[in-house]
């Protein structure tokens, strides 16, 4: 697998198929990045699930907050680590302990542990790095579009609407 | 597993736009609306909040006016692109992005009579300084930068002279200094060369001329390259630093490399407000899409007319790059292989008074203040677009007395030198 540029097919296929994501570095600071991140995947209805031992037991976004990976009750489809690349083993190897195992692990904009990612891969699970969920889903839903940047994708199919004003979902191919 | 990578005239005709999906109509549609309809409270808040993709309010963004931006992006090969009323419009943000009072920053001498007023006049007011070098001459660029100096400022093919620029050497100075590259690639256009390519960091346009193409509009872009660090320095808190305006959003953070864009818009156009009309948006992205067929047929008519015009009795030289017996022709052919574009200068023997009477004297070319239409233009610097400049700054800026300068349309080319050689009589 090449890590340093992926498919729009690999990416869409991921976002289109995973419905439970488990945010790994949640921050209940409303200008974070993550919060913005979690926020978004809520709004386009995955079941988010922060993670974050300082805010574990507190609501965020109307989401229960968990302090560990293996607390979340549910099974988990995509980890998304919003923590520096140096933090990244010890989460992926709680990830990989998880049962089920989740179907995809997911690393942040700079994040990026290529031997994790390996290890990852090595047990079947898809890897993305040195990416946001939110800006891959903006590109590939044509969102991110109308704040004038540049998606890199050209259809001439209709876009897939969601309910409201403003959203666009990702074509299923 | 490997996607097709689109070439540049698919990018010119499609990227960015898609079918309407409420109606399936195919050509963008005129966003005329001033606002947007929110969903509800939660939503409004995440759009005023960043924390949402979306409209708002037309001063700050507008369906058609992204869908031109998305495709310029494209175009430059950059991550994304603002359009503004004007080039003017464009630049004011980009410094206002960069520069506090007290600050300044480093432009070639040869630039747009225009820009040559707004950074040594207009953005005195603000406190910015404008230190101008010699583009010939990277070390004249070197010399002036100082622990205040926060970018540089090309064009890739200046006006009014039509030179090409070596845009590696000055972007090798602005890389040592941990500077942004600016360029203004209104002349050339991406079809003929994309300064992202060779070191810029950020583009700016002015797409009235070649982008529009048809003289009907006015307008400005800015393009982000996605390249510079906006975090590195410190030395650029509107990307860097928590902004009171958004709750303490840090914006380079938040949006990565495409956070110059975001910032130009969020910080400056919604302040300032040099927001596009849709409409205008909408020709000239209806001008875009031929864009490669006009730069083409601009470049080889110019071709074909600087020439015409070596060989005349009452022309003292001709400077144009496709030249190549032109000082510039090497240039030309590393930076704009396609062609050496539309604009450029050539000096009467007569001086001033010749320049006049052929500018008065033509019947096909316009004589006016612009370029980059399919009309052929011409006019006489020292009598108009650099008439406030000091004889000394004409001379510097390429627009001494004896100098016309043309911008060659996409007419028959023998009509455009019949009408130069009936106006040469009487000059």
């Amino acid at each position: 697998m090449n890590h340093d540029s992926y498919d729009n097919a690999y990416i869409s296929g991921i976002l289109n198929s995973v419905k439970t994501i488990a945010i790994v570095g949640a921050s209940a600071n409303d200008v974070r990045p993550s919060f913005f991140v979690t926020k978004y995947l809520i709004d386009k209805g995955f079941t988010v699930f922060p993670i974050n031992p300082g805010q574990a037991g507190k609501d965020l976004l109307g989401r229960p907050v968990y302090a560990r990976l293996a607390d979340v009750p549910e099974p988990i489809d995509m980890v998304d680590i919003f923590r520096a690349s140096s933090a990244v083993l010890p989460i992926v190897d709680e990830a990989l302990a998880l049962r089920p195992l989740p179907k995809v692990i997911w690393m942040q904009l700079t994040v990026r542990h290529d031997e994790a990612a390996a290890k990852a891969e090595a047990a079947g699970v898809k890897v993305v790095m040195n990416r946001c969920p939110k800006i891959e889903y903006g590109r590939l839903s044509g969102e991110i579009g109308w704040n004038g940047v540049n998606s890199g994708v050209i259809s001439s199919k209709k876009p897939t609407m969601r309910q409201g004003f403003q959203s666009f979902g990702i074509r299923q191919k | 597993m490997s996607q097709r990578t689109p070439g540049f005239n698919t990018l010119a005709v499609h990227a960015g736009a898609k079918p309407d999906p409420a109606t399936g109509a195919r050509a963008t549609p005129i966003y005329q609306t001033t606002a947007y309809v929110f969903d509800d409270v939660d939503h409004a808040a995440s759009l005023f909040g960043l924390k949402a993709f979306g409209n708002i309010y037309t001063r700050i963004m507008n369906p058609t006016q992204a869908v031109l931006e998305e495709r310029l992006a494209a175009l430059e090969g950059g991550t994304a692109a603002l359009a503004t009323s004007s080039g003017h419009g464009a630049q004011l943000l980009i410094f206002h992005t960069i520069l506090r009072p007290g600050e300044n920053f480093i432009a070639a001498r040869k630039l747009y009579g225009g820009s040559i007023n707004q950074f040594g006049h207009a953005f005195k007011n603000f406190g910015w300084e404008v230190r101008w070098a010699d583009v010939a001459d990277p070390s004249s660029f070197e010399k002036q930068i100082d622990d205040k100096t926060r970018g540089i400022f090309i064009e890739s093919l200046a006006n009014p002279g039509g030179e090409f620029v070596d845009i590696e050497a000055i972007g090798n100075v602005a890389r040592k200094h941990g500077l942004p590259l600016i360029v203004d690639n209104t002349l050339a256009s991406p079809y003929l060369l994309r300064p992202f390519e060779h070191g810029a960091d950020i583009v700016v346009h002015s797409l009235t001329k070649f982008i529009g193409g048809h003289g009907n509009s006015m307008g400005g872009a800015i393009v982000d390259g996605g390249t510079f660090d906006w975090s590195k320095s410190g030395n650029y808190p509107m990307l860097s630093e928590p902004r009171p305006e958004y709750g303490g959003v840090v914006l380079h953070e938040t949006f990565g490399n495409f956070a110059f864009a975001i910032a130009c818009r969020v910080l400056g156009l919604r302040d300032f407000g040099p927001a596009i009309s849709p409409f205008n948006a909408f020709l000239i992205l209806t001008g875009l899409e031929t864009l490669p067929l006009r730069m083409q047929r601009h470049s080889d008519n110019a071709l074909k007319v600087a020439e015409w015009l070596s060989g005349n009795d009452k022309i003292a030289w001709v400077s144009y790059p496709g030249l190549p017996t032109d000082k510039n022709h090497a240039l030309q052919k590393k930076y704009s292989p396609l062609g050496a574009g539309s604009v450029f200068t050539f000096g009467l023997k007569g001086g001033y008074d010749a320049g006049v009477k052929l500018v008065e004297g033509v019947e096909l070319f316009s004589h006016l203040a612009n370029l980059g239409d399919t009309k052929s233009l011409i006019i006489h610097p020292a009598s108009t677009t650099h008439r406030q400049l000091s004889d000394e700054q004409k001379i510097a800026a390429g627009a001494g007395p004896d100098v016309v300068r043309i911008s060659v349309g996409i007419e028959n080319f023998e009509d455009i030198i019949a009408d130069l050689e009936q106006a040469l009589s009487g000059a």
